[in-house]
């Protein structure tokens, strides 16, 4: 891949930009919409955010997202579409998945939240994180922060045997097995522009089925 | 953003005396719904009040049959072994639809409350809906209304009721108990269909709380499936749905059949002329396809929908046949 400088300047090769966008330290241009001049009365609460608790005062308006991206400046958690349909902004509070576009910060009082940027022990990657860069499970990697929380609240989900609308005889509370359709269909929160699907289902495939044995 | 003040009551007494202050006032559950249409400038309550610390979570026996709080996640009423054992069509209609993420924060009791995805009503750039605004007409009847109600509609309205759970609890006669004053509301009985008022979705009156959902026992809920067409596979409203629980012979005769639609109008639709001519009936390939003609007799198809029509015959008649073979 050619990754000379361009005549707008730097441009950082496809790796490098991978792995920034895997670990979730590519900052976001888009403006919060929560600020408005008729503020209502703030509300107190106090989150914890990978690991680290925070005393807040805030608007009620304020999403969990843009607190996150605007207010505690953790901006790999991405705003795609702003009203749940596309999962950019997947997070994990108390360990399930959530879009946190469709939810006011301050109801999660005294909640654990999870962004991809708790995922990693120190330098080592989360096994996901290193799966999506192994599999090539992204392009742009815009939509890849969510795709990965998404993907590690799945892992969890298979093990405590919850089933998808494409489980076969829901009735009978047998184990599940991980086909193809069932990572798809729970993974159909989280859309990629970029169409990386086949890498982000082997991916996510290749970490299952390591866990499993 | 309309401003708002927030809080988060402890018990169902402070949440209903917190109701009492006003029209703008709002219950919040999982928000899935309604910060949407906050965001979109739909909705502005001026007050908000959070369910989510009231003890609604339980999902536990009663009078033979389930009980489920209203603040019960989607999530765990679709996993739970009792709903998947006994009442696999619900465990599946709440699967089908949305994703993961928002099944998670989806409560039943918002669910219940969900407001129609008709798109001229999520945006109140366009003037006319006589949902958003009682008067101002409906742009739907002469405007794009591919997803719109193929029965029930009314001159005024024409919107469907988006839930998949809402089909399920239908078919399973399911009851809505609510607090503010206590009421039982079945669950044939809660939405409403336009008539001259499209702007009330249901007969729960402001400021009354959903506490529960009640599933009666249904001996033969196994005996069940939730089927819905969309335009694609996964993440999509339903252009048609049903669900459909049989109690059947051993000679393969339905006892009994429920059957409730979902995509096609205001409320999930239950398909009661069917339901009667498939009782103490083998169910061939003619009878069904009879039922299913004499249910959608009364169909009214409009420019971009009537293909909803046959749709729908065709997604009874596979729902019984896939019925017959489950449980
Ligand atoms: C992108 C997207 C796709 C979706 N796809 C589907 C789909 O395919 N199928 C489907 O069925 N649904 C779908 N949904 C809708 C989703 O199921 C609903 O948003 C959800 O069920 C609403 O539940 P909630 O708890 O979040 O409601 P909220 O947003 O919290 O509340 C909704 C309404 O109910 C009221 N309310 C909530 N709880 C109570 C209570 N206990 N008592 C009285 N009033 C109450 C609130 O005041 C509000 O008016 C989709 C949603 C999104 C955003
Ligand atoms: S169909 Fe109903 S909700 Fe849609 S524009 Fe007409 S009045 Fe409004
Ligand atoms: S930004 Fe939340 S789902 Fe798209
Ligand atoms: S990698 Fe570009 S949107 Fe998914």
């Amino acid at each position: 891949m050619n990754t000379s400088n361009d005549a707008r300047g730097f441009r950082p090769n496809r790796r490098e930009f991978v792995e920034t966008a895997v670990a979730g330290a590519v900052a976001g241009a888009l403006p919060s919409d929560a600020q408005s001049p008729a503020a209502p009365a703030s509300t107190e609460c106090t989150l914890r955010v990978n690991g680290e608790t925070h005393r807040l005062d805030l608007d009620p308006r304020v999403s969990l997202l843009d607190l996150l991206r605007e207010h505690l400046q953790l901006t790999g958690t991405k705003k795609g579409c702003d009203h749940g349909q596309c999962g950019a902004c997947t997070v994990l509070v108390n360990g399930r998945r959530i879009n946190s576009c469709l939810t006011f910060a301050v109801m999660h009082d005294g909640d654990e939240i999870t962004t991809i940027e708790g995922l990693a022990r120190g330098a080592e990657l989360h096994p996901l994180q290193a799966a999506f860069i192994e599999h090539d499970g992204l392009q742009c990697g815009y939509c890849t922060p969510g795709q990965i929380c998404s993907a590690v609240a799945l892992l969890s989900e298979l093990k405590a045997g919850a089933p998808s609308f494409v489980t076969p005889n829901i009735a009978d509370l047998k184990p599940l097995e991980l086909t193809e359709d069932e990572i798809r269909e729970r993974m159909s929160g989280n859309i990629c522009r970029c169409g990386a699907y086949v890498g982000i289902v082997a991916a996510i495939r290749s970490v299952a089925e390591g866990q499993k044995a | 953003m309309t401003p708002f003040t927030y809080s988060c009551p402890k018990t169902i007494e402070e949440a209903i005396v917190a109701a009492e202050s006003g029209p703008d006032v709002r219950f919040i559950g999982g928000g899935t719904n309604l910060i949407d249409l906050m965001k979109m400038g739909v909705e502005h309550p001026r007050r908000i009040i959070d369910l989510n610390k009231l003890p609604l979570k339980m999902i536990e026996e009663h009078n033979g049959g389930l009980r489920i709080g209203a603040l019960v996640s989607n999530t765990d009423a679709a996993n739970h072994p009792l709903v998947r054992s006994r009442y696999p069509v619900l465990s599946q209609a709440i699967l089908a639809g949305a994703t993961q993420q928002l099944r998670n924060k989806a409560t039943m009791g918002g669910n219940l409350l969900q407001r129609t995805r008709c798109y001229y009503f999520y945006d109140p750039s366009f003037e006319e809906c006589n949902k958003r605004r009682p008067g101002s007409g409906c742009a739907a009847i002469k405007g794009y209304n591919r997803i719109h109600a193929i029965l029930g509609a009314s001159d005024q309205c024409i919107a469907v009721q988006p839930s998949d759970m809402c089909v399920a609890l239908l078919a399973l006669d399911a009851v809505v108990q609510v607090d503010g004053p206590p009421r039982s509301i079945p669950m044939r009985d809660f939405h409403r269909l336009p008539g001259s008022t499209p702007q009330i979705d249901t007969n729960l009156q402001p400021g009354q709380l959903i506490t529960a959902i009640d599933l009666p026992p249904i001996p033969y809920g196994r005996r069940s499936v939730y089927i819905k067409v969309r335009d694609r596979n996964s993440f999509a409203f339903a252009l048609v749905s049903v669900a459909t629980v049989l109690d059947t012979r051993p000679d393969g005769v339905i006892r009994k059949a429920h059957i409730a639609l979902g995509g096609v109008a205001m409320k999930p639709w239950r398909a009661t002329k069917a339901e009667q001519l498939l009782a103490g009936k083998k169910p061939d390939e003619n009878t069904l396809r009879a039922a299913a003609g004499a249910e959608l007799q009364p169909a009214k198809g409009y420019r971009d929908n009537a293909f909803k029509i046959e749709l729908a015959k065709r997604c009874i008649i596979r729902s019984v046949q896939s019925a017959l073979r489950a449980g």
